[in-house]
């Protein structure tokens, strides 16, 4: 049984191979991306816009909200990484209503690659918040002893991270997959259902945690403030 | 394997390029046109406030002037009324004023043509009832009728009171002796009335006969103002004398009785 897409191999040459978990997320890509497009493309700043714009307008708001409730004071500055984790997540989760059609998410490539970009991304805008030697230090606290812990943590998360938004996703795709065989009729409906939602609120999962680990990182310099 | 590290390197890149996308022709240009127009809806706002704020003030102004108006056209309405008032009665006053006056000038003016009018009729009837009596006794008047006269004439002469004989008597001695008459006298009857004077007064002076058809009937005998006579022209006179003098008393009765 095939667990994931990376298996279905379209074009290979050595070490590079163009598989469908590729070429999905590069359908996505282009869908969101020329979406953006097209809807900013004529933005309107009177007082009524046009209801793409609006709907994108409520998408962002509510990204920028999310982030700024959290704890970061210029969400402008992580909107971007954060948002796109939250889109290309929902969008990839949100299309597994199309028959036939293998979500990227369900790929631990795909989720690891991701929980490998906010691993690095992390540490990243910390030291940009912080300094690089705040953040550093940030890994003594509350002592030293507690530094393999530290590091242990910040690598077990990270692969929860990736876990979580595969084995979610695979798993409803497969409990599709089966019951499909089982009980052809109506059931499927309702776990694709479910699945749209579980999909959902996976993207808002992955999305937060990022956000919440960031937030951790930057946090590093008022609390060496105060110490 | 469930991990193709390819895939992951492969997604990465992929993820990576989607962030810088997305942040390009997403966030940027939406997070713009939301602060755009936050700005713009910030801007009508604080217009639309110092509108409101313009308006109420104009509003305030306008009322005050309003009332101020209202104020002015009430006192100004109320002064006219009051003058109006005032000039109305003035007005009435000068009308009764002239009214009265109108009134008392016709009133004399009528009392007037009324007094014209009754002393017109009572003349006009006088002097047609005395020209009605003339007439009669012009016609009447005949020989045996003038010789009465002359009768009645020398027995008042011959019957004149001796104070008045001897006034007369004192103007003929002097004076031309004139004796009037309506109608010719006969030389018998003048010698007689000659001789009578003569004797009564005393006198050897000429005595002198006029004719005088006015006398209608009748004779007289005229000393220097002094007069005898008996005429029927000297009746008539004096009951139109007398007439005349009832007619005026009676004008005086009327004028002080009419209104």
């Amino acid at each position: 049984m095939r667990l994931s897409s990376d298996q279905l191999i379209l074009w290979q040459h050595g070490f590079f191979k163009l598989n469908v978990t590729i070429v999905t997320t590069w359908v996505l890509m282009a869908v969101l991306v020329i979406g953006a497009k097209l809807i900013t493309r004529n933005l309107e700043h009177k007082v009524h816009i046009s209801r793409w714009q609006s709907l994108l307008e409520v998408i962002v708001v509510a990204i920028r909200k999310q982030i700024e409730e959290v704890g970061l004071r210029q969400p402008e500055r992580y909107m971007g990484f954060i948002g796109t984790l939250f889109l290309f997540i929902a969008l990839s989760n949100f299309c597994t209503i199309i028959p036939g059609y293998e979500p990227p998410t369900g790929s631990l490539s795909t989720t690891a690659a991701l929980a490998l970009s906010v691993f690095i991304a992390v540490p990243l805008y910390g030291i940009a918040e912080s300094g690089f030697g705040v953040y550093l230090r940030s890994y003594l606290k509350p002592t030293a002893i507690m530094l393999p812990f530290n590091l242990i943590s910040e690598l077990s998360r990270t692969l929860a991270m990736a876990i979580r938004l595969f084995g979610n996703i695979m798993s409803g795709t497969m409990i599709l997959a089966i019951l499909l065989t089982v009980a052809p009729f109506l059931f499927p409906i309702v776990m694709s259902l479910l699945g749209l939602l579980t999909g959902m609120v996976q993207a808002y999962i992955f999305s937060i945690l990022a956000t919440v680990y960031i937030a951790a990182a930057t946090r590093a310099r008022e609390e060496a403030g105060t110490s | 394997m469930l991990i193709d590290w390819f895939t992951v390197i492969a997604q990465v890149v992929n993820f990576l390029i989607l962030v810088w996308l997305m942040k390009r022709y997403l966030y940027q240009p939406i997070v713009k046109a939301l602060d755009a127009r936050e700005q713009r809806i910030a801007a009508e706002l604080a217009e639309a406030d110092a509108k409101k704020a313009e308006a109420l003030a104009e509003r305030e102004n306008f009322k005050r002037k309003n009332d101020e108006f209202d104020r002015q056209r009430d006192g100004l309405f109320s002064k006219a009324t009051n003058d109006a008032a005032a000039q109305h009665s003035r007005l009435l006053e000068e009308v009764r004023k002239d009214a009265d006056e109108l009134r008392g000038k016709l009133q004399d003016k009528l009392n007037n043509e009324y007094r014209n009018l009754h002393d017109e009729i009572a003349r006009r009837t006088q002097a047609e009832v005395f020209s009605i009596a003339r007439k009669t006794l012009s016609e009447l008047s005949g020989a045996s009728l003038e010789q009465r006269m002359i009768e009645v004439f020398l027995q008042r002469l011959r019957e004149l009171d001796n104070g008045e004989r001897s006034k007369l008597a004192a103007i003929a001695a002097q004076d031309i002796i004139s004796v009037r008459s309506a109608f010719e006298l006969p030389l018998p009857q003048q010698a007689s009335i000659e001789a009578t004077i003569k004797t009564a007064l005393g006198t050897r002076n000429q005595v002198r006969f006029e004719i005088v058809p006015n006398l209608i009937g009748g004779i007289e005998l005229i000393l220097h103002g002094q007069k005898v006579a008996w005429s029927i022209s000297d009746h008539l006179a004096s009951l139109e004398k007398e007439l005349a003098t009832l007619l005026k008393a009676q004008r005086h009765e009327g004028g002080s009785t009419t209104p």
